[in-house]
């Protein structure tokens, strides 16, 4: 049988073809690679499933061996997040023209260009800021870049980077600024929020993040921003775009980058597979030369009344600065920037803004609700969507939940939880994990 | 009773040559232009409990300025754009050469949707099919590549190259060879390959083809030396020719002690046919999107995957997945470079390369390569029959050729950008080529396995006519597209900062203030 | 090349054209070249036929099929006119004065309207003597004296091959401030400069392209592309010898929109200056530093912020601040600078064939290769690419020096980025 997915493996045409090349047989092609190199064995796979039916069985053998956060009652984020994915979110990113799209030219790609554009452009709304990149992989790598811009905007080497993010994001920060930028922790208060250590004009940047790690809102960003200009540095804010609803823009309190990740907005969890990285801008020539992304932008047709579209400022790369510290562009995750548009099209200002409000409340809630029974970190500090317990054992809490039906947290040492909240706990689920901490403790 | 006079006539004749294709064109506005003050897409829960106000410092002073729409007009808006983009579904995407552009199984869209509700961090005990799959995969990718150990983590094939680089630094700087700072690549391998080595740090040496369209062995006898970190270096290049000499290359760089580093981004035309340790490689890198099927989604989410030999397997990223018995565990590799994106990696598209290569199995695989290369050399006969197009060197080609239409554009002032677009006009796109242009007026075709004869017959068809008609009437090839969504764009705004217009904000303050 | 500059935009697109009629008569005739009025005699009578008027028709059709409105100035006869006519179009015309001052100045008196008869145009220099001039009756001084009494275009199309190329350069820096961009229609037998279009009919698409730059956009964008010529004697013998003349102002080509692939990388092909920064990087202090001529050689002197010249060979120290030792030295003077001191010679390659050394840069003589010690090549990624994979070339006139320089350099392409490339001996690649 030919298979499904090989058209010209049937031999009737495979003949037909070889004839028309001159070719006796398909090894002619193969000919440039020497026998030495060659596998003189078939490849040791399983069996094909070639029935769809029998591949369908399989996978789902496989797939029925997880029990996910639908069916468990799951209080898990620490940047990957269960927030509601409104139905029209998975409608647009399933359509065939966006999923199977790749690079075409803006006039057969127009749709995807559009869509991205006004992807960027409601992020810039959102923002507060004029230039947004096509998204980059995820939020560690949009912090990153971010960092590395700034770097080479300033010409200096060393990043004062908050001790208040993920022990994963940090590794990557390491590992990507490595080896010519040194980073500098600021170790967390004991109100949750950053301390900044000694700073001077040897620094590029100041890397905060808010909500933090510990969903605490950082509150000193114009303080920080002012110290950052002082010195001639620049503020870089990692920001969940979901949380600017209420909470005010990095650009209001005087970031020159706003970075982060929007899995958030209308992307399902998807076992991490929901990332993709926003990085923001003021139209200020020199920062936007350093962008490595992807910057789409509105050009004028031979019709009137046409929007036509293309990249922005693509001759970057010529620019003096960039030549120090080159990034790579590629394929990245631009089905997710479509898939934010929609959301934040869906949610409007109002919408977000409701949400936010939901989400401060019911952290709140939850906050108070297991007070009862653990110690809460940072209490006094405003909280969005997370927040740290400290509990006897980590590991035995979890557990224990977790025979009760409940994803209680994501650990972040022997003796700290870290719990989340969105809108889509109800206060029923809030109540229900207080009541299983307060039973197994 | 129906007094009309008929206007036609059965049978009806049959189609032209050419498909009179025409792009939908919904003339659609701008999101913000759709805005109506009051509308909402979406409402969202009431807190249901004490609302938390904000101090100053952190409250948003002013609502953002987000469009308001109903939710049907969202819908309809994206619905409208979509039907605006060509999708590798509805068109003979042959085009984008050295994107591996293959048909993405529908079904295996139902397994990755299947695991949208998991959380990356949940407990192994309740993730185990998921890690199954990694497990199974990872030792699929091991066979295909001849390596020990494979990760899943990068979020794409440039990612892969990147960590890559990541573990020959850490491998150099643990063995004692931390003074080795420079990468060596060649012209022809994918250009993220200097792009990654620099960002990591490393001085590139770039080999040039030499006048047969090969990289020089004999530069890269005279590159290699104690400053030697690695060769990052693609087989077959992007001209689709596969270098015969690649293991004298692996054991120059060897016995200078540096790496050895395949980019398989596209191994799609030597799958079971010959593997990356067979040739000496301690590293390589394979696109899901590409050989392994994946949709390309505009450009990502992707997955990369990151094959290593023994030596190398301590570096991988962290986490990687091990078998204990019936149970797969989560273990953090003792040497790791850390992490290169959060968490495991794509889940949904490690969940569909898995389902494609069971579909195929082993002799599948090795049927794909060859039928790949069956077409591509199909297409190229066909393609060198049009005048005026060429493909440099003459040499055989495995799954891709690097076309030249440097006679035809010397001929008419055509170039092939321009004939790109010009054939767009007929449902199909293609890809020039990296810059910068070793191949003049260059264009890049990659059939895969995925397209049939008649299909490949079409594409041919579209690019002799559109050669034709640029002999005949450039101006009207110049003057493309007359048949998509929109007209020909003057790009001239996108360069100057006063015009351009990365967001609509920055389009309504310069130009409609 | 050197990066875009931007030129203020001036006029409705006035565009001026310039044909030497007998370019390209010796390649048909296996002349390798039409320079010398013997030669082109010579191919004549070989039934060579003159072909540039053709090609000029060529581009002048495409630009006036983009852009009709475009208006044309040229002068009387075969070096212009009669290509306008053949295209089917009109245009206004400058006579030549034999007496005149070259450079007048040709808004003061265009001496016809568009001439619509067809008999009042063949108004051919009556100065040249046929029997002493080239035949077809012009001559290189024909060509400069056109260039100048075209001043005040937008844009100055010529046709013609290197050898044109370089009496357009000539003519253009006696003009100064008033030059006009200028673009070749290439029609000679050697066309090596980097100002000419890929074809005629490329020539008219840019042309039109240039017209239409936008003054929102920042103008008309013109880059330096450099002239270089051989000469024909060795060429003849089989020895091609490119020389830098100078550089003039081409129409940038308007940034493609195709291209902009998603999945490609952002690595920029190596640029002049990335390549600059890498030299500067490399450089030492105490030692001397030998910049031959070229664009990119320049580019050095320019991030050391010091004045080298484009054609001649300088020496600079690293310094606080950096010193420009001597500029535009002779072959003694650069022997004395470099004997008993540690110095290294900088060279970029020189024209399309690939020369490094003994071509334009004769000062770096044997001599001065044996005293110094070390060597930079440069050259853009571009550059190499039209190479098409042969090798960079050696000519110091010592045939056993060029063996010895034989073999793989270390070719630096950007900043922190080069290639090795394979030099050869020219006299063995041309034995074969």
């Amino acid at each position: 049988m030919t298979h499904p997915y090989i058209p010209n493996a049937e031999p009737g045409v495979r003949a037909e073809m070889l004839a028309a090349i001159g070719a006796r047989d398909v090894e002619e092609f193969y000919a440039d690679i020497p026998a030495g190199l060659r596998l003189d064995r078939p490849l040791d796979l399983p069996p094909a499933l070639t029935a769809e039916h029998d591949l369908a069985r399989h996978m789902k053998g496989l797939l029925d061996r997880v029990t996910d956060t639908e069916q468990a009652l799951s209080f898990l984020g620490h940047g990957c997040y269960p927030h509601h994915v409104p139905a029209v979110c998975d409608e647009v990113n399933s359509r065939s023209e966006f999923l199977t799209a790749y690079a075409g030219e803006p006039y057969e790609d127009h749709g995807r260009f559009q869509a991205l554009f006004e992807y960027v452009s409601m992020m810039g709304e959102l923002l507060e800021m004029d230039v947004v990149n096509v998204p980059t992989y995820d939020g560690f790598q949009a912090a990153g870049t971010a960092l590395r811009m700034a770097c080479r905007h300033t010409g200096r080497s060393k990043v004062l980077v908050s001790a208040a993010v993920s022990a994963d994001k940090l590794s990557k920060l390491r590992d990507f600024l490595a080896p010519d930028i040194e980073i500098v922790l600021a170790p967390v208060g004991d109100g949750g929020e950053i301390t900044v250590p000694a700073f001077d004009a040897a620094f590029a940047a100041i890397y905060l993040e808010t909500p933090n790690v510990y969903g605490v809102v950082e509150t000193r960003g114009r303080e920080l921003a002012d110290l950052a200009h002082a010195h001639g540095a620049l503020l870089v804010v990692g920001a969940d775009p979901i949380s600017l609803g209420v909470l005010a823009p990095p650009a209001a309190y005087g970031a020159d980058i706003a970075c982060g990740d929007i899995q958030s907005l209308g992307m399902h969890q998807s076992h991490g597979g929901g990332h993709a990285g926003y990085i923001a801008t003021h139209d200020h020539e020199p920062l936007v030369a350093e962008f490595p992304s992807r910057l789409f932008g509105i050009a004028p047709t031979k019709v009137p009344g046409e929007y036509g579209f293309g990249d922005v400022f693509y001759d970057r790369t010529s620019f003096a600065h960039r030549e120090e510290g080159k990034e790579w562009v590629g394929t990245a995750a631009a089905l997710w920037g479509i898939t934010a548009g929609v959301y934040l099209a869906l949610l409007g200002p109002h919408g977000l803004r409701e949400l936010g409000e939901t989400i401060l409340a019911r952290t709140r809630y939850a906050m108070d609700a297991l007070a009862r029974s653990v110690t809460v970190l940072h209490p006094d500090a405003i909280h969005f969507r997370e927040f740290a317990i400290e509990v006897p054992s980590s590991s035995a809490l979890l557990d224990a939940l977790r025979e009760r039906g409940i994803y209680g947290g994501v650990p972040l040492d022997a003796r700290t939880v870290l719990v989340c909240v969105t809108e889509r706990h109800s206060i029923a689920d809030i109540d229900r994990l207080a009541a299983a901490v307060q039973e197994v403790l | 009773m129906n007094t009309a006079e008929s206007f036609a006539e059965l049978p009806v004749t049959p189609k032209p040559p050419l498909r009179r294709f025409h792009q939908a064109r919904w003339d659609e506005p701008i999101i913000f232009e759709l805005s109506r003050p009051g509308r909402r897409g979406l409402a969202v829960p009431e807190p249901g409990a004490a609302r938390v106000e904000l101090p100053e410092s952190v409250r948003r002073a002013e609502p953002p300025r987000l469009p308001e729409l109903s939710q049907q007009l969202v819908l309809r808006h994206y619905l409208r754009l979509s039907q605006e983009n060509l999708g590798a579904d509805l068109n003979v995407d042959v085009g984008q050469g050295t994107c591996t552009m293959k048909y993405s199984p529908k079904v295996n869209d139902r397994f990755a949707a299947a695991v949208a509700e998991v959380h990356p961090l949940q407990h192994e005990d309740t993730v185990q099919g998921v890690l199954e799959i990694y497990w199974r995969l990872e030792r699929m990718l091991a066979e295909i590549s001849g390596l020990s150990r494979v990760s899943l983590q990068p979020g794409s094939g440039s990612a892969a190259i990147y960590a890559n680089i990541a573990m020959i630094r850490a491998y150099h700087a643990a063995t004692g060879g931390g003074a080795r700072d420079q990468v060596i690549t060649t012209m022809f391998s994918h250009p993220s390959n200097a792009a990654c080595a620099k960002t990591a740090g490393y001085e590139v040496i770039t080999l040039m083809p030499d006048a047969d369209g090969l990289p020089d062995i004999e530069a890269l006898r005279a590159a290699v030396g104690p400053r030697t970190a690695a060769l990052m270096i693609t087989n077959p290049e992007d001209t689709g020719i596969f270098n015969p000499r690649i293991q004298e290359f692996v054991d120059l760089v060897h016995e200078a002690g540096g790496l050895a580093c395949y980019d398989q981004a596209n191994a799609n035309g030597i799958l079971g046919i010959t593997r990356a340790r067979d040739a000496g490689f301690d590293l390589c890198h394979f696109n899901l999107h590409k050989t392994f099927s994946t949709p390309h989604a505009c450009g990502g989410p992707a997955a990369g995957a990151c094959g290593v030999s023994a030596e190398l397997a301590p570096f991988l990223p962290g986490p990687v997945v091990t078998r204990d018995g019936d149970a797969y565990r989560l273990e953090t590799p003792p040497r790791s470079i850390g992490k290169i994106r959060p968490f495991l990696g794509v889940t949904p598209n490690i969940v569909r390369a898995y389902a494609w290569i069971m579909a195929l199995g082993g002799d599948g695989l090795r049927q794909v390569a060859e039928t790949a290369a069956l077409n591509n050399n199909y297409l190229m006969h066909k393609v060198l029959q049009i005048r005026g197009a060429s493909a440099p060197w003459g040499r055989r080609r495995i799954e891709q050729v690097r076309y030249s239409w440097q006679e035809l554009s010397e001929e008419t002032g055509v170039h092939s950008e321009e004939i790109g677009v010009r054939a767009a006009d007929f449902g199909v796109h293609y890809w020039t080529s990296h810059h910068p242009y070793v191949v003049p007026e260059p264009f890049t075709l990659e059939p895969t396995e995925s397209y049939t004869k008649e299909d490949l017959d079409e594409y041919a068809a579209i690019l002799a006519h559109v050669a034709e008609e640029a002999r005949r009437d450039p101006e009207l090839v110049k003057g493309a597209p007359y048949n998509q969504t929109i007209h020909k764009i003057d790009p001239t705004p996108l360069d100057d900062p006063k015009a351009w217009a990365p967001t609509w904000r920055a389009y309504v303050r310069k130009h409609r203030p | 090349m050197t990066g875009p500059a931007v030129a203020p935009l001036s006029g409705p697109g006035l565009v001026g054209l310039v044909v030497n009629p007998v370019a390209g008569l010796g390649g048909a005739a296996g002349l390798k070249g039409s320079d010398g009025a013997g030669t082109q005699r010579e191919a004549l009578a070989r039934g060579a036929t003159p072909r540039a008027g053709e090609r000029a028709a060529r581009a002048v059709r495409t630009l006036l099929a983009r852009r009709p409105g475009t208006r044309l100035l040229t002068v009387p006869g075969p070096m212009g006119e009669d290509s306008v006519r053949a295209a089917g179009a009109a245009c206004d015309l400058v006579r030549l004065d034999p007496a005149a001052d070259p450079t007048a100045d040709p808004t003061a008196g265009p001496t016809a309207g568009p001439t619509a008869d067809p008999t009042a145009g063949p108004m051919a220099d009556p100065t040249a003597d046929p029997t002493a001039g080239p035949v077809g009756g012009t001559t290189a001084r024909d060509t400069r004296r056109a260039v100048a009494a075209l001043a005040g275009v937008d844009l100055l199309l010529f046709a013609g091959g290197d050898g044109t190329a370089r009496d357009v350069l000539d003519a253009v820096r006696d003009l100064g401030d008033r030059a006009p961009a200028v673009l070749g229609i290439p029609a000679g037998v050697k066309v090596y400069s980097g100002c000419f279009a890929v074809a005629p009919a490329a020539a008219g698409f840019l042309a039109a392209d240039f017209l239409h730059g936008r003054g929102q956009a920042g103008g008309r964008r013109t880059v330096e592309a450099e002239v270089v010529d051989l000469d024909e004697e060795a060429y003849r013998r089989g020895l091609v010898s490119p020389r830098l003349y100078g550089s003039l102002r081409v129409p940038a080509a308007p940034v493609a929109l195709s291209g902009r692939k998603a999945g490609s990388s952002g690595t920029a092909p190596g640029t002049v200056d990335g390549i600059a920064r890498e030299v500067v990087a490399r450089m030492r202090p105490g030692v001397r530093y030998v910049l031959g001529p070229g664009a990119t050689t320049q580019a050095v002197g320019r991030a050391l912020g010091l004045a080298t010249t484009l054609l001649g060979v300088d020496v600079a120290e690293l310094g606080d601040p950096h010193r420009l030792v001597a500029a535009d030295v002779s072959e003694a003077e650069l022997f004395d600078l470099v004997r008993g001191t540690e110095a290294v010679v900088v060279l970029s390659v020189i024209g399309g064939q690939g020369f490094v050394l003994g071509r334009g840069n004769q000062q770096v003589s044997p001599r001065v290769l044996d005293a110094v010690t070390g060597m930079l090549v440069l050259a853009t990624p571009h550059k190499l690419a039209a190479l098409g994979g042969r090798p960079l070339l050696a000519d110091t006139g010592d045939e056993e020096l060029d063996s010895k320089l034989g073999g793989h350099v270390q070719v630096i392409t950007g900043h922190r980025e080069s290639t090795i490339y394979r030099v050869r001996a020219a006299s063995e690649e041309y034995d074969g």
